[in-house]
């Protein structure tokens, strides 16, 4: 199939639709702001239903109602409208109720910057609002594998009747690349019917959508059923790329637009002369856990050095809880919107295994 | 041997939690008649809050879906933009409606969202126990202001159908109470209407039922109602505040 030009929100935004999408429900928010502008043309061209809502919390809200009453929805953000979604994301969890978020992230605390961060780690894969719950979370690292990732966010949502998120950092909402439609496997499904409240027309019982459960015991059944459930997921959703790591002395973990950086960074060092590869987690949640502790068990592996969009480090902390101890993990960070430089992580991967020389 | 009375087959057979003297059950009995005598309850979808009438989806005999505290509006925004033909109401308190969920409720009935919204107001939080609603009166007492409401510290208490009334997306306000024969006949034609509207596709319709709180406002169900007739309907007049019916003649 013919490549064609796309620009990355706007992009998300078709996939969306080219995967059944019935409802978009967004708010404006730099640099998210193309997804919700697509969605208002196209969307009700092909049939389905865009509303701009009030505020973030509005529409996530939105997105729980289409969703609980059986439709296919969609809403997307940027960092400090996800934090308002928050409260959204635990009912849907809570209740079961499938969708897709997208945060198309920037740098923080607070108002932060427009600019591309990688700051909403945490909260991306240990819930992020109440309770005992995760999502998945999908990470593109192009706009190539953003197109394909919301289309199999939906399916994957409806499988585990669960929230999925897409995060992307900013830089690949904001570019252009060429990409192709390409066939996106289509998983088996479950029909919504026995649950969704879309009216009973017949049906012999009400469906009732919920997340209240006020006697401890069956709260606590609720939650032991929802972790199992999330224990299925870890099971079947962890996705991961290992580059050149097979001989590797020094690996390089890093998600999103610095993942992409260290591919340079890798040749670079490789026609110096070091051993090192990138380990790229895909799904934030699940974590790799399993695939990266194999890699820290490896003989050739001397070092890790993780690299994000942020200046504390999120994710190197699944990067510890994988690695365990076995070897040392040195730390490469910056935000307010810069993005690390090849220059930066060639000099940062040679101090690292001069360390351990 | 004639039925002359049955409990309407809008609601389950679920025991009400309510407090004695409690309005909500008779005003779900009310909404839920006016599905049945509509043809509607097979093709409803209600929304309920958080607050007394939370666990509402255990009462109605229709799908139902439990909101987060104030979003019932976005939620039945979500349901009804997806699902024109059904018909969808909202079921929310004081505290729901008129604080935490102020922008969901003004701007779904800016958009002139066509669902039902029944607003009960009884002037305070109950569920959590007691505390000061912005619909409290002045000189109401509750547990956070217990030396009753001033104007000074909390501000008037807000008059949600009057206000909503302003928006043109909004068709039809009214306010009713249930506290005797002649003004729950009243309720049922309103909440009646409202449906109506919604399902001719006309905009956003809203009616306030005005409700006791005996345990929380510490008297007798008696006195409750009376309070009710004396001192709140004084503060929020009875009536169509808004009905866009005359304009559409």
């Amino acid at each position: 199939m013919a490549k064609e030009l796309w620009k990355g929100n706007e992009a998300i935004a078709e996939a969306a639709i080219r995967a059944g999408c019935d409802c978009f429900f967004g708010y404006p928010i730099t640099p998210q702001s193309e997804v919700p502008e697509y969605m208002s043309t196209h969307l009700p061209k092909a049939g389905g239903v865009f509303v701009q809502a009030e505020s973030e919390i509005a529409a996530i809200n939105m997105v729980y109602g289409a969703a609980g009453s059986g439709k296919r929805a969609m809403t997307s953000s940027s960092s400090p409208g996800i934090s308002l979604k928050q409260e959204g994301i635990t009912y849907l969890a809570g209740a079961e109720v499938p969708a897709v978020i997208v945060n198309c992230m920037r740098g923080g605390p607070g108002l932060g910057t427009i600019q591309p961060g990688q700051g909403d780690y945490y909260q991306s894969t240990r819930g992020g609002g109440n309770g005992d719950y995760r999502t998945i979370v999908l990470s593109p690292s192009n706009i190539q594998e953003a197109v394909d990732f919301v289309q199999e966010a939906f399916d994957i949502a409806d499988q585990y009747r669960n929230p999925v998120l897409v995060v992307m950092d900013g830089l690949i909402g904001q570019m252009m690349e060429p990409i192709e439609w390409r066939e996106i496997p289509k998983r088996e499904l479950p029909s919504k019917d026995e649950w969704a409240a879309s009216g009973r027309k017949g049906r012999a019982h009400n469906n009732i959508i919920n997340s209240l459960f006020l006697d401890p015991e069956i709260c606590n059944a609720h939650n032991v059923r929802l972790a199992a459930k999330l224990a299925e997921m870890e099971k079947n959703e962890v996705r991961w790329e290992e580059v050149q790591c097979d001989d590797a002395e020094l690996v390089i973990t890093a998600y999103g637009t610095p993942a992409r950086i260290a591919l340079t960074a890798i040749d670079i060092l490789r026609s110096e002369g070091y051993k090192v590869g990138l380990f790229r987690p895909i799904t934030l949640w699940p974590f790799p856990e399993k695939a990266l502790g194999d890699l820290a068990g490896s003989e050739h592996v001397k070092a890790f050095l993780d690299v994000e969009m942020s200046t504390t480090g999120q994710m190197i902390d699944d990067v510890r809880l994988s690695v365990l101890g076995r070897k040392p993990i040195s730390y490469l960070g910056c935000a307010g919107g810069l993005i690390p430089s090849v220059e930066d992580m060639v000099e940062a991967a040679r101090k690292a295994l001069k360390e351990v020389q | 041997m004639a039925i002359v009375y049955e409990k309407s087959r809008g609601l389950t057979d679920a025991e009400l939690h309510y407090c004695p003297g409690c309005h909500h059950g008779i005003i779900h009995k009310l909404v839920a008649e006016c599905l049945v005598e509509l043809g509607l309850l097979d093709n409803a979808i209600g929304v309920c809050p958080v607050g007394c009438s939370v666990l509402a989806y255990n009462y109605f005999s229709c799908d139902m879906q439990e909101a987060a505290h104030g979003r019932a509006p976005a939620v039945a925004t979500g349901i009804k933009r997806t699902h024109p033909d059904q018909a969808v109401f909202t079921y929310q308190g004081d505290g729901d409606l008129a604080s935490i969920g102020t922008a969901e409720i003004v701007h779904a009935a800016m958009r002139g969202e066509k669902f039902t919204t029944i607003f009960v107001n009884n002037a305070i939080y109950g569920m959590t126990g007691g505390q000061m609603a912005p619909t409290t009166l002045i000189g109401q007492r509750a547990t956070t202001c217990p030396g009753g409401r001033t104007a000074e510290q909390a501000g008037m208490p807000i008059r949600m159908a009057e206000m909503l009334s302003t928006l043109d997306g909004c068709v039809y306000a009214e306010r009713v109470c249930v506290v005797d024969i002649a003004n729950l006949n009243k309720a049922k034609r309103a909440i009646k209407k409202a449906f109506q509207k919604q399902m001719a596709g006309e905009g956003f319709t809203f009616v306030e039922v005005l409700s006791t709180c005996p345990t929380n406002w510490g008297m007798t169900p008696l006195k409750a109602n009376e309070w009710l007739k004396t001192d709140m309907a004084a503060y929020y007049p009875l009536g169509v505040i808004k009905d866009n019916t005359a304009e559409v003649k």
